[in-house]
C-alpha cells in the first residue's frame, strides 16, 4: 500500500481536518502516514493545503511533487494544482465552486462533486469537507470507513459528539456519489 | 590586674582569608564585607548561591566562601532565576556593576524584578566601567570625563545617568528598593542595615530586593582615594539621592 | 506501563519533542515564542505543571538561555527551544554553557534567513550549529531528526549525551519536521547506567564543605589553554564513540545520496524511485551532525562512488562531506527556502539521474 493525496481549498473549508482524519485513520489501522500542512507563503491569503502520504512501510518524503490524487475544493486550487497531478491519477473537483470541469486532461480519473449543495441538503454547509473525504475514501479504499468514524469520534470533543451522525451521513453521501459519477 | 581579651571585630566567616585585587580606595571591599556580614547574620553561607557578573566583581567566588555561578555580562538575574527555580529552598544573590546591570543587562534586571523573583541584587554604582578602563557608564554623571567621553558626558547625545533604584521601585514585583552609600561611617551602618533587610526580604518570601550602593573608582576617576570618597558626597549623592524607594515588606 | 506510553499516537514533530523531553526527566523549560516552534512551549506550559516542573516564558531568548545555564549549573535537566533568529540571540549563552561545561538541550526548529528571512523550512543554520555558533572555538552536540518519532527519541538521547559529556546538545530540526504529523510510539525513558550524579553542579540543599564554582573565566597562565584542550579532548572522544547515521541501500551503491533532516526524507523517496529504475543508489543520512560521521562516508563513499549532497540551503554540510572523503567526487544540489514550495523527490531523482549517468 502506497498512496498520497493533496488537498487544497481556502481556510474554513475544513481541508486540514479531513487531512488529519485520513492520516490518523491510516495509523489506527496499523499503517504509516505523514500529514504535512502547507507552510509558508501558501498559508497566507487564506489558502489551506496539506499532503498526506500513506504506506504499509515507512513513509519517505512527506512532500510530493506530483500527487497521485488531489482534492481541489476551490477555483484557485484548481488553477494552481490541477496540472501537477500524476498521470493516471485522480482529481476530485468541487463543482459547487469550481467551473472548470478538468476536461483539458484525459489522463486522469475525475470526480466532479457538488459538495456544497450536497452538504446543504444534509443540513449544514460545513459538511462539504466530509462529503469530499467520503468520496476519496470510496475511490481509493485507502482506509475503512469505520476507521474514519472512530477517528472522528476521538478527535471531536465530547460536547460535539451530537454532530457525529450528520458527519457520518455526509461521508456516506460522498461515497455514494463517487460510486455513481466517477468519470474516466 | 589581669584583663580578659575579647575579640570584638574579625573577618566575617562568609569571606575568604585572601587579599582582593581591588584598587586602593575602591569600595568593593567594604560592600563585600557588608554582604558577608548579612550572610553570617542569617547563617546562610552554606545555602546561598552567588551569581557573579562581568566587571570588577567577576571574582566573587575568590572572596566569598559560597557556591557561585558565573554569568555572562548583564545576565546574572536570568542565571539567578534559573538557579532559584531549581532550588526554591536556597537563597540567591547577584552582585553587579553599573555597566552590567544598567546597560547591557537592563532587560534582565527589569523582568527579573517584575516577576518578583526571590533574590537579592547588590548593584554597585561607581559611574564608570572599572575593569575595561573607565569608559562611560549608564550612570556616568553629566559632564563626567571618561575614556569614551573625553569632552565630558553630553546629556544631549549620551542621555542621562539612569536611576535604577527609582526605576525598579515602579514595578509590582519589587518588594524592596533602596539606595545607600559607604562614604562615611553613618552611611556604612545604614548600608549594612539595608543589605541585611534585602536578604530578610528574600528569606521571608516577600519578593525581589534591590540595593544600589554608590561606590568609588579612584583609579578610573583619576583621583586619590580621599578625593574619590569626597566625590560621592559632593556629586553623586545630590544626583542619586539616598533612601528607600520602595518597601512593600511590611 | 501507562497506556499513554504504549499507544501509537498521531502528533506534530514539535509536540513529540516536548513529550520526549518531559519523559526524559526535563523539569525546567525556559523559552520565548517564535514560529515555527511555538507548539513546544505551548505543550510544555500545559503539561509541565502537572509534573511539578517549571515553565517560564522569558523576556527574551537571551534571558531564556541564561536561565537554562543557571538551572543546569544547579544540576537540573533543562531545555530551551527556538527558531533561527532566536537561536542567534542564544549564541552568547551557548558559548558560556560550552565554556563552563553546562549540559542542556537547545532545540532549533530552523527557519529561513538571513535576518528575518522567512518562515519556510530551511537548513540554513548548519554552519552555525556544528561549527560553534558563538565565540570561542567550541562545539556542541548536534542531532538531526528526520521524523516525528526521531524528534521524540533524539531529544532523550540529547539529554543523555549532554549530561555524559557536559557539552550542550542541540536538536536541529526544521519547519517540515516540526509541523508535520506522523505516528509516534512513545516509550518510557531509561537512563543510561553510566550517567553519574552531577557532583560538579550546585546540587542539594547547600554546600557540604568545598565551595562549588561554575565558571568559564580562566585567567591564570596556562589555565585557559588546558581548559580548551580538555574540551577538545571530549570532542575527540565523542567523534570516536557517539557518531550515529542511517545507511539505506548502501552496500552495492555506486552513487551515494547524502542529506539530513527533512531533505533526507525527500531523498529517501528519490532513492527508492531510482532503485525502481535500476540505478544503484543509496542514502547516507547523518543523525549526529556533530560529531560528524566521517567514518561512514569513508566506508560507503570512499571507494570510487559518486556522492550527491542535498540540502535545503546553498551548500553547508557538503563542505564537511568533502573533508571526510577528499578523493571522492561530491556534487551538490540545494535550494534555499522561499520559493513557496519545497524540493520534491522527483526533483532529487532528476539530479540523481543527471549525475549518475554523467
Amino acid at each position: 500500500m502506497n498512496h498520497d493525496v493533496f488537498i487544497a481549498g481556502f481556510g474554513g473549508q475544513g481541508v486540514l481536518l479531513i487531512g488529519n482524519l485520513l492520516a490518523q485513520a491510516t495509523i489506527l489501522e496499523g499503517n504509516h502516514a505523514s500529514y504535512f500542512p502547507a507552510y509558508g507563503v501558501e498559508k497566507r491569503g487564506g489558502a489551506a493545503t496539506c499532503t498526506i502520504v500513506m504506506s504499509d512501510t515507512t513513509v519517505g518524503s512527506p512532500v510530493v511533487g506530483e500527487p497521485e490524487a488531489a482534492l481541489l475544493l476551490n477555483p484557485l486550487s484548481m488553477e494552481k494544482y490541477y496540472g501537477h497531478i500524476r498521470s493516471g491519477g485522480f482529481a476530485l473537483i468541487n463543482s459547487s465552486l469550481v467551473e472548470d470541469d478538468g476536461s483539458s486532461r484525459d489522463d486522469l480519473k475525475r470526480l466532479l462533486i457538488p459538495a456544497n449543495e450536497m452538504a446543504l441538503e444534509i443540513g449544514d454547509a460545513r459538511l462539504a469537507n466530509m462529503i469530499v473525504l467520503g468520496a476519496y475514501v470510496e475511490y481509493s479504499k485507502v482506509v475503512e470507513f469505520e476507521s474514519i468514524a472512530t477517528t472522528l469520534k476521538e478527535v471531536l470533543p465530547e460536547r460535539n459528539h451530537r454532530f457525529l451522525p450528520m458527519n457520518q451521513k455526509a461521508l456516506e453521501a460522498g461515497a455514494e456519489f463517487c460510486r455513481q459519477a466517477l468519470v474516466g | 590586674m589581669t584583663t580578659e581579651m575579647k575579640k570584638i571585630f574579625s573577618r566575617p566567616d562568609s569571606l575568604k582569608d585572601v587579599q582582593t585585587h581591588y584598587c586602593p580606595g575602591c569600595q568593593h571591599g567594604t560592600i563585600h564585607r557588608l554582604v558577608a556580614e548579612a550572610l553570617d547574620y542569617f547563617g546562610i553561607k552554606d545555602q546561598i548561591i552567588g551569581v557573579a557578573s562581568v566587571g570588577c566583581s567577576v571574582f566573587l567566588y575568590g572572596y566569598f566562601d559560597v557556591d557561585v555561578i558565573e554569568a555572562p555580562h548583564g545576565r546574572a538575574p536570568a542565571v539567578a532565576t534559573g538557579a532559584r527555580r531549581v532550588h526554591p529552598e536556597r537563597p540567591v544573590f547577584t552582585y553587579q556593576g553599573d555597566g552590567d546591570l544598567a546597560a547591557i543587562g537592563t532587560s534582565e534586571i527589569i523582568h527579573t524584578a517584575n516577576r518578583g523573583e526571590l533574590m537579592t541584587v547588590i548593584f554597585v554604582n561607581n559611574t564608570t566601567y572599572g575593569m575595561t578602563g573607565g569608559q562611560m557608564a549608564p550612570t556616568s554623571m553629566p559632564g563626567q570625563k571618561t575614556s569614551t567621553t573625553p569632552y565630558g558626558r553630553d546629556v544631549s547625545t549620551d542621555g542621562y545617568p539612569i536611576k535604577m533604584a527609582e526605576l525598579l521601585s515602579g514595578l509590582d514585583g519589587t518588594a524592596y528598593s533602596v539606595r545607600v552609600a559607604v562614604d562615611n561611617p553613618k552611611h556604612v551602618i545604614q548600608a549594612g542595615k539595608a543589605i541585611r533587610k534585602a536578604f530578610q526580604t528574600q528569606l521571608d518570601g516577600k519578593g525581589f530586593a534591590f540595593v544600589e550602593v554608590l561606590s568609588t573608582c579612584p583609579t578610573n576617576w583619576k583621583m586619590d582615594p580621599l578625593a574619590a570618597n569626597q566625590r560621592v558626597a559632593d556629586e553623586m549623592i545630590p544626583y542619586f539621592p539616598l533612601g528607600v524607594y520602595k518597601d512593600a515588606t511590611a | 506501563m501507562e497506556e499513554s506510553l504504549t499507544k501509537r499516537l498521531f502528533v506534530k514533530g514539535n509536540e513529540a519533542i516536548a513529550m520526549g523531553a518531559l519523559e526524559a526527566g526535563c523539569r525546567y523549560y525556559f523559552g520565548y515564542p517564535i514560529t515555527p516552534q511555538s507548539d513546544i512551549p505551548e505543550y510544555i506550559s500545559r503539561e509541565m505543571p502537572k509534573l511539578g516542573g517549571q515553565f517560564l516564558q522569558a523576556e527574551s531568548e537571551i534571558a531564556s538561555i541564561n536561565m537554562l545555564l543557571g538551572a543546569s549549573a544547579c544540576g537540573a535537566r533543562a531545555m530551551t527551544s527556538s527558531s533561527s533568529p532566536g537561536i542567534s540571540l542564544k549564541q552568547e549563552g551557548i558559548s558560556y554553557m560550552a565554556g563552563s561545561e553546562c549540559p542542556g538541550v537547545i532545540v532549533n526548529v530552523c527557519r529561513s534567513g538571513p535576518g528575518l528571512g522567512g518562515i519556510d523550512a530551511s537548513q540554513a543554520d548548519y554552519f552555525q550549529s556544528v561549527k560553534g555558533g558563538g565565540h570561542g572555538g567550541y562545539h556542541i552536540i548536534v542531532l538531526a531528526p528526520d521524523s516525528v518519532q526521531e524528534m521524540y527519541d533524539l531529544v532523550m538521547l540529547a539529554f543523555d549525551l549532554s549530561d555524559r559529556y557536559r557539552v550542550p546538545a542541540m536538536i536541529l530540526a526544521d519547519a517540515v519536521i516540526g509541523q508535520m504529523k506522523e505516528g509516534l510510539t512513545p516509550h518510557p525513558y531509561v537512563a543510561p547506567a553510566d550517567l553519574a550524579t552531577k557532583e560538579w553542579a550546585l546540587i542539594g540543599g547547600g554546600k557540604a564543605g568545598e565551595q562549588k564554582v561554575v565558571k568559564s573565566l580562566y585567567l591564570g597562565d596556562g589555565e585557559l589553554e588546558a581548559h580548551n584542550n580538555k574540551l577538545h579532548a571530549k570532542y575527540a572522544v565523542m567523534q570516536e564513540k557517539e557518531v550515529r547515521f542511517e545507511a539505506v541501500e548502501l552496500d552495492d551503491a555506486e552513487m551515494v545520496v547524502t542529506a539530513y533532516g527533512s531533505a533526507a526524507r525527500i531523498a529517501k523517496t528519490a532513492v527508492r524511485l531510482a532503485r525502481e529504475q535500476g540505478l544503484k543508489v543509496g542514502l547516507l543520512r547523518p543523525v549526529t551532525l556533530f560529531p560528524f560521521p566521517n567514518v561512514a562516508y569513508k566506508k560507503y563513499a570512499g571507494n570510487g562512488q559518486k556522492v550527491l549532497c542535498c540540502e535545503l540551503n546553498n551548500g553547508q554540510m557538503v563542505d564537511d562531506v568533502r573533508l571526510a572523503i577528499p578523493t571522492t567526487e561530491v556534487v551538490f544540489y540545494g535550494r534555499a527556502a522561499g520559493a513557496g514550495s519545497l524540493p520534491t523527490p522527483e526533483e532529487y531523482l532528476a539530479q540523481i539521474r543527471k549525475h549518475y549517468e554523467a
